[in-house]
């Protein structure tokens, strides 16, 4: 695995870099596979199980590959009191998954964040990466079919 | 560089820079971001480059002008021309008719809501106008990823005069003469925290940016970062000399990367110019920082936590003493402070100690940024001195209520702190005030909550949260909150009984006793503080199983209204789950068996017409089971 040589580089033998080496491979692989948490182990010369520990501690890292779309609802107080339940209710049902888990098809992850901090926009839907302000229950389908289109034109 | 090399420079760049040359500044927040602000920056580069005017006009991306409410928001200067929802069709005549021909176009300016007359100026804007920007003032006026605009607005003056004129003694007399306290939420003296961690024994000493702002609804401290890092890495570097250390860390939250570059390219432009590494400005002090990125836990926004997890571990707290400031990271002695706090401390150096505590209270010096967030017309980042009054924040600067609702409570302090209803709207901010009203300072998210909120359901959401992120080294935190969570969980549920509260009472005094750190001490705060103040709506959900607010789906129910209906099939259309049926321009009906009660039909109902109705209780239709 190339891929696996950039998780190591730049990361120096000592446990403070692990989360730094969790980072890496997060944004190498799209997720921290067995092989890597062995890898980073040696390197840090900690056990395995402390690797785990720490990886399963944070959120920003996943022992499961990420969906080709990750629709991200962030759930700040300032969109919770702006009806983001009712969005990620909405989501839910049309992906058919829970919150913080991925469409059987690997197409769909759905996510919840703490807060974004662009609150003026709530309730916020962040799909791949472009935000979506003031979303309303109504426009979930749509927002669902234009990952749907958008993929077809590049198919 | 050294000293005199320094005023060299800045004296070069202000000289270079001519202050009546029109400059289009286009705020780069988040906020701004979300709405499309790079694309609009770019086309106003293009063009001004377009029209030839490259060398007559420059463009500036910013930092965050806070009044996120009305992104993208231009500025042009020297004017100070205040534009706002800037869309990519506005630039051509922004450039034509105001950078140009110097005339306003009325249609972009921002219009008081209540008169709807047009201001011209972003100063005069109401949200501005009684604010006290001290701290978050410069981020407009400077490209935060270049460090000439730093050094034009006065930036590592106070540095210069510290490292020339002043002994670490008395950076601190000067921090504790002045009053400061932590922005954190805590409030704990700044100069008394470096006094301690100096006195502390040891060689090796670090001093530490607390940037893992994790309270929902609060990010002020990442539009400093993002908007104006110098300002806090300048207020590190004198903090370090004051406590004699040589190495400190900026730990910022992963969910903020445009913070994490800026912050980056600031710590990497000090360091080229000699403010930051070996010898500063040709002292013999010697400081250098490094940039943690968090992880996503919202517990390592607690020191020991954080510290933790900079030495590569789960971020979980440590028992408190020994304090950090005697052994924290590594357990050398480790000075911890919060973003603005950093912030403030040039300020303090450059006009003084005396200038600094002449605004604020008794006990609170100063400024505070806050979020104004969620129910309220100008959402935004207020600074304001404190001791201002919860009614002027929200009112005068806010705006008010969005949609003209009637105004519910504030809640303050993120998840450990508490909510205030329409009594307290004239209690003065400060960190004493807001303690007494069981709510705290925090770290600065100010939440609106209107007639529509449910306040069960706020504190469900808060316990819920809690529960999630507590860390589980503690019983009291991990169990009790997950008890609380479960129990208020029930209550919005419907299946609440009378002996919860008292349920939730008795844990809430263990939980706030009993636990490690300050994320379970003050867990219960947003359950006591709505039990305190709203206990009419505790008593609705589980004596009378209704939702006042119409909030809690378990005591919803949507109807139509037939003699309003005008059968226009959008609800039906909008139904999911087909529990609307009808025919064109005859009334509608819902299937109570069928509704999920998402709120859809509610939604799309017209407002001339409003034939769906929302009610709970007793005026709610009976649901037909098969």
């Amino acid at each position: 695995m190339a891929n696996m040589e950039a998780v190591l580089a730049g990361v120096a033998p000592v446990r403070s870099e692990l989360i730094h080496a969790l980072h890496h491979a997060q944004a190498e692989l799209g997720h921290v596979p067995p092989e890597a948490v062995a890898r980073i182990a040696r390197r840090l010369r900690i056990s395995e199980s402390e690797v785990y520990g720490v990886l399963t501690f944070y959120k920003a890292f996943s022992l499961e590959p990420k969906g080709k779309h990750v629709v991200t609802i962030c759930s700040g107080t300032a969109c919770h009191v702006r009806g983001a339940p009712r969005i990620v209710e909405e989501f839910q049902r049309k992906l058919g998954v829970e919150a913080g888990s991925t469409t059987p098809d690997r197409e769909y992850t759905l996510e919840t964040v703490n807060c974004v901090g662009a609150c003026a926009l709530g309730p916020i839907v962040i799909i791949d990466g472009n935000y979506h302000g003031q979303v309303k229950t109504t426009e979930v389908h749509k927002l669902v079919e234009g990952c749907r289109r958008s993929q077809a034109k590049e198919g | 560089m050294d000293l005199n090399e320094l005023e060299t420079l800045r004296t070069r760049i202000t000289a270079s820079r001519d202050k009546d040359k029109p400059c289009i500044t286009v705020c780069g927040g988040t906020g701004c971001h979300a709405y499309g602000c790079l694309k609009v920056a770019q086309a106003f580069r293009d063009e001004v480059r377009r029209l030839g005017l490259s060398d007559k006009v420059a463009v500036r991306q910013t930092g965050c002008h806070g009044f996120c409410e009305r992104g993208p928001i231009v500025v042009l200067q020297p004017k100070g021309i205040f534009y706002q929802r800037i869309q990519l069709a506005d630039v051509p005549e922004v450039v034509s008719k105001t950078v140009i021909e110097g005339l306003v176009i009325e249609r972009l300016l921002y219009a008081e809501p209540k008169t709807g007359a047009r201001i011209v100026a972003e100063r005069d804007v109401p949200f501005y106008k009684r604010q006290h920007r001290r701290i978050f003032g410069s981020n407009g006026h400077l490209d935060p990823t270049d460090i000439d605009d730093y050094l034009a607005l006065d930036g590592y003056r106070a540095l210069a005069k510290v490292l020339s004129e002043m002994a670490p003694a008395d950076v601190i007399a000067e921090i504790n003469s002045a009053g400061l306290r932590g922005r954190g939420g805590a409030g704990f003296p700044t100069g008394r925290k470096w006094e301690i961690c100096r006195a502390a024994h040891g060689e090796v000493k670090y001093v530490i940016c607390n940037a893992d702002e994790g309270d929902p609804g609060a990010y002020m401290d990442r539009s400093l970062l993002e908007g104006n890092p110098h300002s806090v890495i300048e207020g590190m570097i004198i903090g370090a000399y004051a406590i004699g250390s040589h190495e400190g860390f900026v730990y910022v939250r992963n969910e903020y990367p445009l913070a994490v570059e800026n912050v980056g390219i600031a710590v990497e432009a000090a360091r080229k110019h000699g403010l930051l590494g070996k010898s500063i400005l040709g002292s013999k002090f010697d400081f250098d920082i490094r940039i943690f990125k968090g992880a996503g836990a919202f517990v390592s926004g607690e020191e020991t936590s954080l510290m933790s997890s900079i030495e590569g571990r789960r971020a979980s707290p440590r028992q408190k003493p020994p304090f950090p400031a005697q052994s924290g990271l590594w357990g050398k002695p480790t000075n911890i402070n919060n973003v603005e706090t950093w912030a403030n401390v040039p300020w303090i150096i450059r006009n003084g100690a005396k200038a600094y505590s002449q605004i604020g209270t008794q006990d609170s010096k100063g400024t505070k940024i806050f979020a104004l967030v969620g129910k309220i017309n100008n959402t935004g980042l207020v600074e304001v001195p404190m001791g201002m009054k919860l009614r002027e924040i929200i009112f005068e600067i806010g705006g008010g209520i969005k949609g003209g609702k009637e105004f519910k409570a504030v809640q303050t302090g993120g998840p450990s702190g508490g909510c205030m209803p329409t009594e307290l709207l004239d209690l003065p901010i400060d960190y004493a005030s807001l303690a007494q009203a069981g709510s705290m300072m925090g770290s600065g998210g100010m939440i609106v909550m209107d007639e529509g909120t449910c306040m069960v359901d706020v504190a469900r959401y808060f316990l819920h949260f809690t529960q999630e992120e507590s860390c589980g080294k503690c019983v009291p935190c991990r169990v009790g909150t997950r008890q609380m969570a479960e129990i208020l969980a029930r209550i919005t549920r419907g299946e609440g009984v009378e002996s919860d509260v008292e349920r939730l009472e008795t844990l809430a005094k263990t939980v706030k006793a009993g636990s490690l750190c300050g994320l379970g001490q003050t867990a219960p705060n947003p359950v006591l503080t709505t039990l305190r103040y709203f206990r009419k709506e505790y008593d609705a959900h589980i004596k009378e199983r209704r939702c006042p607010a119409l909030v809690c789906k378990a005591f919803l129910a949507f109807d139509i209204d037939k003699r309003k209906c005008v059968g226009c099939l959008l609800c039906l259309k909008a139904c999911p789950v087909k529990a609307v049926s009808g025919e064109i321009k005859k009334p509608h009906s819902i299937d109570q068996t069928l509704c999920i009660k998402c709120g859809a039909c509610f939604e799309v109902c017209p407002p001339k017409v409003r034939a769906v109705t929302k009610t709970s209780g007793a005026s709610a239709p009976e649901r037909v089971l098969p």
